[in-house]
C-alpha cells in the first residue's frame, strides 16, 4: 500500500530498529508494533493530549506524528515513567496519593506533560501546572486532583 | 443464621470512611490499564464502516466490488445482508414499526448512520476499502426540529412509523387543578436542554471473536451497558449461554454513554460471518456522528401555582425530547426524573407530560444522571423566579420549600419515598463554604462600576440505587421490578480472599468499594484482598454501574456475602472448639469461645479446616468457604400503579452549588470568580473517590453550561464533530471547586451509603445559569437555555 522505511528509535531506554510504512503513526507504532499500549488515543486529531509522549524530552502528540519523523530519537512513553517498571515514580506516586485519574485513560498523556513541566520547573504554581495541562482533556476528574498530584509531586521534589 | 455484627458504628470503622488509595489506581499511572483497544488475539482483522452523508435518504444501490478487490480485505457485509441475518436491536418503548440494525436498509435515517461495514487485516487497509464502497443514495425531506417533528403533516424520520411521536403519556399525581385553583400566584416558563453528552476520551471499541468449535462468542467492549450480553444473544440470534462478554476491560471513561450494543451486536455478526476475531475502534468521527451517543435534547414548559411567601403548591411540566433516529433507551430518561419529580421540594402535586419524538439526527443515549440534569435545571430556574416574583432571596425561596429534615421518609407525589436529608443544612453549609455575604459584596461592588457579576445557587436531589421500574411507566410489556446486583467472595485454603464482581469498570473504582467493605466485614487490610471483574457466563446477576447505584447495591451485595462466609466460619470455629456457635464470638479475624478467649482458631485455620479437613467440619457441611449474594434494590419491587404512581431508586443524596461568574462585556467571555458546594451522599466509603466524583460532574456540568452542543446545520449536518468544534471543558474552563461535605445516612444500606455519580452534573447548568442571570438581571435580561455562549449574552447586552 505503501512504501516502507527503516526507523531506529530509543524507546524507553531501548534501541529499536523496524521497517514502518510511511503513513504509520507514531501512536499506531508504539501500540500495534511495540505493543507499547499505555499510550492511548481518544481523537487522533491532536486535540484530546491521551497520546502525549517525550520525543527527545518534549512532549508531543503521537497521533499527528509519523513513526519515520522519530527515526534517530529518543521516545518516552508512560511505561517508561517508573525506573523498573514497578516501582512508582514520585509522580506516579503522587497521582496514586490523590486520585488524579479515575478511569486512566487520559492519564499517561497527563503524567506525561507533567513529567514535561516539573523537568522545566520545579515548583510550579497552580496557574502554571493548569497552563502546562491545558491541552490535556480529562473527563473523568475536573482537573483539580490531577493539579493536586501535580502539586504533591513538586513538593515530594522539594523536599528531597 | 448468627450473623457477624453489621459495622455500622461510624467509630468503630477501620476502613470505610479513611482516605485510603484507589486499588485500580497503580495499574494506570504505570499505563498497564487494559482498554478493549488494547485487547489482540491471533488472526485479529479490523472493521471500518461506510456512513450515511444524508440525514435522510433512500439507499439505491450499493458496490462493493472495488472494497473487495483491495489486497488484506476479507469481505463486506451491507445493511441488507445484517437485515436479514440479526434481529432488531432493542428499543424499550413500544415501537417495533422502527426497526434497528447496526446498519442501513433501505433507508438511512441521519448524517453519520452506518450503511457498509469492511473487514480487513489491518485498520488501514479497511478504511482504504471503505472509501472505495459506492453507495448511491436518493435524498427525502429530513425532520431536525422537534417542534416540527410533531406537528402531525412533518415529515416521518420513519417510513414505517409515519408519526414522529414514539411516546407521549400525561402524569397526574395529586390534586393539581384543586392547588392551581386556590394558589394565588403562578408562572410560565420555557426552558430548552441542548444536545450534548458526557464524551468520554475513549470512544467506543469492541473486540469479538466466535469460536465456532465451541459455538462461543468472547467479546471484549468498552461498555456501561445494562443486559448487553442479552441484547447481543437476542440481536444474534444465539442462546445467552453463547455469548461471553470480558468485564475485566478497563472502559475509558463512560457517564453512561457506552451502551456500544450496535457496535457489539455488528463486530459479533462479522466475526461469525468471516470466521476470525474482529475489532472495532470507532475513530473520533464515527463516534461523534454516529456512535448514538448524544444526550438529552429537551424543551420543558412549566408552570407552577404559589403562595405569597413563595411556596409552590403545584407544577405542571411538559418535556419534549428530541431522541434523534433510533430511540433505544433513551425516551426512558424521561422516565428516571418522575422520582425526583419535585426536586427537594414540597411541591404537592405535579402533572408531568413526556413526549418522546424521533428526528433525523444522531441517536440519544443515556447521559450522566439518566435524563434528570436537564429536568433539575428547569426546576431550578423555576424557583428563582418564584423567588423573584414574590419579592425573595434565591436562597430564601428554596429553604421555605425544602422537605423538613423531620418529615423522612417523605413520600412525594410520584410515589417515590426519599429515604433521609437534612437540605437546609447542606444549603447553609455551601452558603458558608462559599463565603456568600463576601460574594455579594463583590458583585455589588462590581456592579457599581459597571461590572457584569453575578451570584447563583441551585440544589439538586440525586436519587441513587437503580432499579428499571420506570421501564414499565414507559412501556407496559416492560415488567421489570428488579435490578439486581451480586458479588462472590472466596476465602482461598491460605486464607486469602478473592471478589467477582459482574460489571466493567469506567472509573468508579468498584474494586476499591469492593475491597474496602469485605475489609471492614471482615477485619482484613482491603490492599490484601482481591477483586475481579468475571465475565457475563461466570458472574452473577448484575446490571452495570448505572444510575449512582454501585455503593448502594454491590456495597451492600458484598456485605452480604461477607456475613454469609463469616457466619460459617463461626461455626467451623464452634464444631473446632466443641462449642456451640452461640457461645463463641468474632475478635478481629479470629473465633474466640466467649466464655475462655483462650480457646480460639484463627483465620489461616478455619480456612484450612474448610478445604482440606473435612473431618473436623461440623457434620454435612459443604467444604470451601465460597458465598454469593445478590441484592435486591433496597425497598424496590413494585410495579407502577395504572395512574403512574411508582416507587423508584432508594437513596437520595443532595447538593447545594453557589457559584460567582463575571461576564466580559465585549467578548461575552463568562469567567468563574468562586464555586463552592456542599453535598451529602450519606456514608461515603472512599473520600478520594467520592470527591472526584463531584468535581468531575462539575466539569461535565460547566460543559453543559458554556460550551458543548452537538451542533445541526439545517440540513442535518453535525457542525460540531472533531474535538476542535465541540468544545469540552479544559483546565482553564474548569474553576478551582471548593466543597464539603454532609453525611446524612440512607436508614436503607449497610453503612448509610448514598450514590454519587451523578449529582455534580446535575446541579452545575442550574447553578451556572443563575449567576448568568444574576449578573444580567440589571440590565433586565435573562436566560433560559444551555449552552451559553458568549454570543448568546453579547445578543443580550446589545
Amino acid at each position: 500500500m505503501s512504501a516502507r522505511h527503516t526507523v531506529t528509535v530509543t524507546f524507553n531506554g531501548r534501541e529499536h530498529r523496524a521497517s514502518v510504512p510511511a503513513r504509520r503513526s507514531l501512536a499506531d507504532f508504539l501500540r500495534d508494533d511495540l505493543q507499547l499500549t499505555g499510550t492511548h488515543l481518544g481523537c487522533e486529531h491532536g486535540m484530546c493530549g491521551a497520546c502525549t509522549v517525550l520525543l527527545d524530552g518534549a512532549a508531543v502528540r503521537s497521533c499527528i506524528l509519523y513513526a519515520v519523523q522519530v527515526d534517530g530519537a529518543q521516545v518516552t512513553t508512560v511505561e517508561g515513567l517508573s525506573p523498573d517498571g514497578t516501582t512508582l515514580s514520585p509522580l506516579q506516586d503522587a497521582f496514586v496519593a490523590c486520585h488524579g485519574l479515575q478511569c486512566g485513560f487520559c492519564t499517561p498523556g497527563m503524567l506525561i506533560a507533567a513529567t514535561e513541566l516539573l523537568r522545566e520547573n520545579a515548583a510550579p504554581s497552580e496557574d502554571e501546572i493548569r497552563t502546562a495541562l491545558g491541552g490535556n482533556l480529562c473527563r473523568c476528574t475536573g482537573y483539580q486532583q490531577i493539579v493536586e498530584s501535580v502539586q504533591l509531586a513538586a513538593r515530594g521534589a522539594d523536599a528531597r | 443464621m448468627i450473623l457477624a455484627e453489621p459495622p455500622v458504628g461510624t467509630a468503630a470503622r477501620r476502613f470505610v470512611g479513611k482516605k485510603r488509595r484507589p486499588v485500580e489506581d497503580r495499574r494506570f499511572v504505570l499505563g498497564q490499564g487494559r482498554y478493549a483497544a488494547d485487547v489482540t488475539l491471533p488472526h485479529l482483522h479490523h472493521v471500518a464502516v461506510v456512513t450515511s452523508p444524508y440525514a435522510h435518504a433512500r439507499i439505491v444501490h450499493v458496490d462493493v466490488r472495488a472494497a473487495l478487490a483491495v489486497p488484506g480485505v476479507l469481505g463486506v457485509a451491507t445493511g441488507a445482508e445484517l437485515r436479514a441475518a440479526c434481529k432488531p436491536l432493542r428499543q424499550y418503548i413500544d415501537v417495533p414499526e422502527i426497526a434497528w440494525y447496526p446498519l442501513a436498509g433501505e433507508q438511512t435515517v441521519y448524517a453519520g448512520e452506518w450503511v457498509v461495514a469492511v473487514v480487513a487485516s489491518e485498520r488501514a487497509i479497511a478504511e482504504d476499502a471503505a472509501e472505495l464502497v459506492e453507495v448511491t443514495f436518493e435524498e427525502i425531506p429530513a425532520v431536525l426540529d422537534p417542534e416540527r417533528a410533531i406537528e402531525p403533516d412533518a415529515p416521518p424520520t420513519h417510513a414505517a412509523h409515519p408519526s414522529n411521536v414514539v411516546y407521549r403519556r400525561t402524569f397526574r399525581w395529586g390534586e393539581v387543578e384543586r392547588d392551581f385553583a386556590r394558589a394565588p400566584h403562578r408562572l410560565r416558563g420555557r426552558y430548552r436542554w441542548h444536545r450534548s453528552a458526557t464524551v468520554p476520551i475513549e470512544t467506543f471499541s469492541v473486540v469479538a471473536a466466535w469460536n465456532a468449535g465451541t459455538n462461543l462468542l468472547d467479546v471484549w467492549a468498552s461498555i456501561q451497558m445494562p443486559q448487553f450480553p442479552e441484547q447481543m444473544a437476542q440481536s444474534l440470534g444465539i442462546p445467552l449461554n453463547a455469548v461471553r462478554v470480558h468485564f475485566d476491560v478497563d472502559v475509558g471513561g463512560s457517564y453512561g454513554v457506552k451502551r456500544g450494543i450496535k457496535h457489539g451486536v455488528l463486530a459479533g455478526y462479522l466475526s461469525r460471518r468471516f470466521g476470525v476475531p474482529v475489532k472495532f475502534v470507532e475513530d473520533r468521527l464515527e463516534n461523534m456522528r454516529g456512535g448514538d451517543m448524544h444526550g438529552p435534547d429537551r424543551i420543558f414548559d412549566v408552570e407552577v401555582a404559589f403562595d405569597d411567601d413563595g411556596v409552590v403548591r403545584s407544577m405542571k411540566m411538559r418535556t419534549l425530547d428530541d431522541e434523534g433516529a433510533y430511540p433505544g433507551r433513551s425516551p426512558l430518561q424521561m422516565g428516571k426524573p418522575v422520582g425526583a419529580i419535585v426536586g427537594p421540594y414540597t411541591i404537592g402535586s405535579v402533572e408531568y407530560e413526556a413526549i418522546a419524538v424521533v428526528t433525523n439526527k444522531c441517536s440519544q443515549v443515556a447521559v450522566r444522571g439518566f435524563g434528570q440534569a436537564p429536568t433539575n435545571f428547569a426546576i431550578e430556574l423555576t424557583m428563582d423566579r418564584v423567588a423573584e416574583a414574590v419579592g425573595i432571596d434565591r436562597f430564601e425561596v428554596r429553604r421555605r420549600n425544602f422537605i423538613p429534615p423531620d418529615a423522612f421518609p417523605y413520600v412525594i407525589p410520584s410515589g417515590t419515598p426519599y429515604d433521609s436529608g437534612d437540605y437546609g443544612v447542606v444549603l447553609g453549609k455551601a452558603v458558608d463554604c462559599a463565603g456568600l455575604d463576601e460574594l455579594l459584596r463583590w458583585r455589588d461592588a462590581g456592579r457599581a462600576d459597571g461590572c457584569l457579576r453575578g451570584v447563583g445557587v441551585a440544589t439538586c436531589l440525586e436519587p441513587g440505587g437503580g432499579n428499571a421500574i420506570f421501564e414499565a411507566l414507559f412501556n407496559p410489556k416492560n415488567e421489570s421490578t428488579t435490578f439486581p446486583e451480586g458479588c462472590q467472595v472466596k476465602i482461598d485454603r491460605t486464607g486469602t480472599i478473592s471478589a467477582q464482581i459482574g460489571v466493567a469498570t469506567s472509573g468508579q473504582g468498584h474494586e476499591t468499594l469492593v475491597s474496602t467493605i469485605l475489609g471492614e466485614a471482615f477485619g482484613v487490610e482491603p490492599d490484601r484482598i482481591r477483586v475481579i471483574h468475571a465475565d457475563s457466563l461466570a458472574g452473577l446477576p448484575s446490571q452495570s454501574p448505572v444510575a449512582s447505584r454501585m455503593a448502594i447495591v454491590l456495597g451492600d451485595a458484598a456485605l452480604g456475602a461477607a456475613r454469609k462466609l463469616k457466619d460459617k466460619m463461626l461455626r467451623i470455629a464452634a464444631h473446632r472448639l466443641g462449642a456451640a456457635a452461640e457461645e463463641c464470638a468474632w475478635d478481629a479475624d479470629t473465633v474466640r469461645r466467649i466464655a475462655d478467649p483462650a480457646a480460639n482458631v484463627s483465620w489461616a485455620e478455619i480456612a484450612r479446616i474448610a478445604h482440606t479437613a473435612y473431618h473436623l467440619l461440623p457434620p454435612g457441611m459443604e467444604p470451601g468457604l465460597q458465598a454469593q449474594f445478590v441484592q435486591q434494590v433496597q425497598g424496590g419491587g413494585t410495579l407502577p400503579t395504572a395512574e403512574g404512581v411508582v416507587r423508584m431508586y432508594p437513596c437520595q443524596s443532595f447538593s447545594a452549588h453557589v457559584v460567582a461568574i463575571e461576564i466580559d462585556r465585549d467578548t461575552g467571555r463568562i469567567a468563574f470568580h468562586r464555586y463552592a458546594l456542599a453535598h451529602d451522599c450519606g456514608t461515603v466509603i472512599n473520600p478520594d473517590i467520592v470527591r472526584g466524583m463531584v468535581l468531575g460532574g462539575i466539569a461535565h456540568g460547566i460543559g453543559a453550561a458554556l460550551y458543548e452542543r452537538f451542533q445541526y446545520d439545517e440540513h442535518g449536518q453535525l457542525l460540531t464533530q472533531a474535538l476542535s468544534d465541540y468544545l469540552m471543558p479544559t483546565t482553564y474552563e474548569v474553576p478551582h471547586v471548593e466543597m464539603v461535605e454532609h453525611e446524612t445516612p440512607s436508614p436503607l444500606t449497610a453503612f448509610g451509603q448514598k450514590g454519587v455519580g451523578e449529582g455534580g452534573y446535575m446541579t452545575t447548568p442550574a447553578a451556572v445559569v443563575a449567576a448568568i442571570n444574576d449578573a444580567l438581571a440589571p440590565g433586565g435580561a435573562r436566560i433560559a437555555h444551555v449552552p451559553v455562549t458568549p454570543v448568546d449574552v453579547l445578543e443580550l447586552l446589545a
